[in-house]
């Protein structure tokens, strides 16, 4: 049914731009890729899928000169080419708009788009304005203002990514790669992007579209390529198969309704876990109260900067409250920091998992033991054993899959290194947990678990607060939703209330 | 076709055989041993005749590595804490002339606890301008390396300081317990209580966190405010016991004792494979590294090399065993 062949001829112009083939790569003898081939269309939007560590990453990167392959062969416009530096992609046509953004933000947007290629001005010095110009061309042929001559640091992420859109552009990109490009833009600034893309591909420009949210993927890919434990599963257009059949494909079993919403008892009539009583805090918390019972998942609703992760910040004491309380079990708390939140029995899993969260060059172990060590001491010393013995259980527990808890956590893939986070402060027995954005890029596998590690802390009694740009993964552990706006509590709604995203979206939206 | 699309069982990957193993290991991390043994069986092989291998010798090679050693574990601390200090040569020449100063005037124990002390201040000052005020290891220490300096050579009017103390002097390097200097004694005893402090307390692990993210660390709980004054504050005490044990060991206390040390210091910690970046820390291989800083001095000198070409074969050596220690 799901054919390993490419259907042939679906378009007229189907000549392939980059034709990957057979690509090998194994790093210190796992095997990462096992003759994957891709094939880019000239014009396409190509969509490329998979789980953590199905091999995405590795195979973009041997495309963009990054790693080098094994073996396999890549033809760029039927001609063979060797890969072996960034500056052979670039001069091939290869382009990538980062995820982590690549741009300095000191510099401005024409200097940071001509890095390394700075036009020639007089006496043969660089020609700033030289490249003003030539980047307003750009930029004018994407069809969108943006101030050349501003520093990068001023403008917000959607800018810095149309940025790294046109760099790629002014380097005569005929592929782009672009790597969750959605993951930091508002609702608007996604229409735009894909109006964009939209043109791009008018233009004759491929892109090849990595992400893991399924309706982007829907709206705007042709084709998609799913890869799974290094190897290619499937090349089809989007047209012939289903969401099911894509989800599937990428966890390798059948989930069923794992994000759907289930109907929980335990929702009423606990005790109340935590409460905030007219916080204020800085510009973006503005008078919120809300109530938290044992047994509750709340949802926290809303657009970026409605004050979501700074009500979080002000909760976990990360930010002081200039006025209003706090409240655990009904006692005023005083969190002025993280330590004394711990202490009153809160966690947060923060936004940022790599800045925040981790200490990336530590191994798993000690990462996950970094709040734990009170219960790994005798006397002054720490136990090692013990800390061993704790690492493994909480391993275990939430199925982070790690071969050896010594190994740095950034050799983990994205979902991984989450679970790690979820471990090392679930480990700490928090009666409130917040989590900010747990499943942003993560897997759709790794998503379903982490949903359901939020409904178990919730049935063993314990409350929880969970922000999302996700709507579906709102709606499938939320009993409660507060839609945030500008700092205060705009709507609150039970979940029984809202009976489709497109309710929340407008609630949040406030239409 | 269709047998493609069911579900693989993933196979795991076979257990490593001893020789993929080995292969795997990575000898990087190990390279300052290695570099050490090597230059030591070198000099061996062509110093052998200049008495390079003699007991009283290779004795010489520890005590002059000792006060290099005591900054260095402190230095440890703060450089895998990703802070840098650059004032502890300085403080070694205060404490050390303040010492003297204090004994000559109020006697022994007095004189133990201001040299201490002095160094304990000096590092909890530089502690308090990093953490609370948030300036800059870098700046607030290389302002300090001038306070200190400047001090110790104000309050003794540059003049060298006499210790008429014999206790003084034994305690702290001149004298020897049975074959072992007391120089070597203390050196072993920083290490020791140092190697553990950072490898299995509590306090060590977060040392560790604070160096390796600051921001995660923070959100996790660690007061790493706390940490970094913690860590000059250790670093400064364990300054000024190197000042200490230069005035035991040349029975006088004068402000340039220690001066430039903090240089030796830092390229021993580097050369022990800290992380100049901060995370990863370890007190042997500073150990280690200073070691084969004071292996490589001696070497040169019974080489009969001038201290000028010294100073180049020692750049180089240094430059080497980093370049070499490198991650890819």
């Amino acid at each position: 049914m799901i054919a390993v062949q490419t259907p042939e001829g679906s378009t007229e112009d189907a000549r392939p731009v980059v034709q990957m083939h057979g690509i090998n790569k194994s790093f210190y003898g796992v095997p990462v890729l096992r003759d994957v081939d891709l094939e880019i269309r000239r014009g396409e939007v190509h969509a490329l899928a998979g789980g953590n560590g199905a091999g995405k990453s590795t195979l973009m990167k041997i495309l963009q000169g990054v790693y080098s392959k094994d073996s396999g062969e890549i033809f760029i416009e039927g001609e063979p080419v060797q890969l072996n530096t960034i500056q052979d992609a670039r001069a091939a046509g290869i382009g990538m708009v980062f995820q982590e953004f690549s741009l300095i933000p000191s510099l401005t947007v024409a200097q940071n788009i001509y890095l390394t290629v700075e036009p020639k001005g007089r006496f043969g010095l660089i020609g700033d304005r030289e490249a003003r110009r030539r980047a307003a061309r750009v930029f004018a042929d994407m069809d969108v203002v943006v101030d050349c001559a501003a520093l990068v640091g001023s403008l917000s992420t959607a800018y810095w990514q149309l940025t790294e859109i046109a760099k790629a552009l002014a380097q005569d990109a005929r592929v782009l790669i672009m790597d969750e490009p959605t993951a930091s833009l508002a609702r608007h600034e996604v229409a735009a992007l894909f109006t964009l893309i939209g043109r791009l591909k008018a233009r004759g420009i491929s892109i090849i579209y990595i992400s893991h949210r399924m309706d982007e993927v829907y709206r705007i890919a042709d084709r998609i390529t799913i890869l799974r434990d290094g190897k290619r599963l499937m090349t089809e257009p989007l047209s012939s198969v289903t969401p099911e059949q894509i989800v599937e494909g990428i966890v390798g079993r059948q989930v069923h309704g794992a994000l759907e919403y289930r109907e929980r008892d335990a929702s009423t009539g606990g005790e109340v876990l935590l409460e905030a009583v007219d916080l204020h805090s800085g510009q973006r918390v503005n008078g919120i109260s809300f109530e938290l019972r044992a047994g509750e998942i709340i949802g926290l609703a809303g657009l970026m900067g409605s004050g979501r992760t700074e009500l979080a910040r002000c909760l976990f004491g990360i930010d002081r409250p200039d006025s209003g309380e706090i409240r655990v079990r009904g006692k005023a708390v005083d969190v002025s920091n993280p330590r004394a939140a711990i202490q009153a029995g809160l966690a947060l899993i923060p936004e940022d998992r790599r800045e925040q969260g981790l200490v990336l060059d530590h191994s798993v172990r000690d990462n996950i033991l970094l709040p734990l060590l009170d219960q790994t001491t005798q006397g002054p010393l720490l136990d090692l054993g013990a800390g061993k013995r704790l690492a493994k259980k909480l391993i275990d527990r939430f199925e982070v899959k790690v071969t050896d808890p010594d190994k740095p956590v950034r050799s983990l893939s994205g979902g991984n290194q989450q679970k790690v986070v979820i471990a090392k402060w679930l480990g700490t027995e928090p009666e409130v947990l917040i989590m900010d954005e747990p499943t942003a890029g993560v897997d759709i596998g790794t998503k379903s678990e982490i949903v359901a590690i939020i409904r178990r802390l919730a049935d063993s009694g314990r409350g929880v607060i969970v922000i999302s740009s996700e709507y579906p993964e709102l709606l499938a552990v939320s009993d409660r939703v507060l839609v945030m706006r500008d700092g205060t509590v705009a709507q609150e709604l039970r979940r029984t209330d809202i009976p489709d995203e497109e309710t929340l979206q407008l609630a949040v939206l406030g239409v | 076709m269709s047998q493609q699309s069911t579900v693989e069982p993933t196979e795991k990957a076979p257990a490593p055989s001893f020789k993929e193993r080995l292969a795997s290991v990575d000898w990087r991390r190990y390279i300052i041993y290695i570099a050490f043994v090597v230059v030591f069986v070198l000099f061996a092989i062509m110093l052998g005749n200049e008495g390079f291998l003699s007991r009283n010798n290779l004795l010489n090679i520890f005590r002059q590595t000792a006060t290099i050693t005591v900054i260095a574990v402190g230095m440890t601390f703060v450089i895998s804490c990703a802070e840098i200090d650059l004032s502890v040569g300085s403080i070694a020449g205060l404490s050390s002339v303040v010492s003297a100063m204090t004994i000559a005037n109020y006697g022994l124990v007095p004189g133990i606890i201001a040299g201490l002390a002095v160094g304990a201040l000096v590092g909890a000052t530089n502690g308090a301008l990093v953490s609370l005020l948030g300036i800059p290891s870098f700046l607030v220490t290389l302002g300090m390396l001038g306070i200190a300096f400047g001090i110790a050579q104000w309050i003794t009017d540059s003049a060298p300081q006499p210790i008429l103390d014999d206790t003084f002097n034994t305690i702290f390097g001149g004298g020897d317990i049975g074959p072992v200097p007391g120089l070597l004694i203390w050196m072993a005893l920083a290490v020791t209580v140092g190697a553990v402090v950072l490898a299995r307390t509590k306090f060590g692990r977060q040392v560790l966190a604070t160096g390796g993210n600051r921001m995660a660390s923070e959100f996790t709980g660690v007061n790493t405010k706390r940490i970094k004054f913690s860590v000059l504050l250790i670093s400064g005490t364990m300054a000024s016991l190197a000042g200490m044990l230069y005035a035991g060991r040349l029975q006088s206390g004068r402000f340039q004792w220690g001066s430039g040390d903090e240089l030796s210091a830092i390229a021993a910690v580097i050369l022990g494979g800290t992380s100049l970046f901060g995370g990863s820390g370890t007190i042997i291989g500073t150990l280690v590294g200073a070691l084969l800083i004071g292996l490589i001095n001696n070497g040169l000198i019974l080489a009969g090399l001038e201290s000028s070409q010294q100073q180049v074969i020692r750049g180089v050596i240094i430059i080497l065993a980093v370049a070499l220690a490198r991650k890819k």
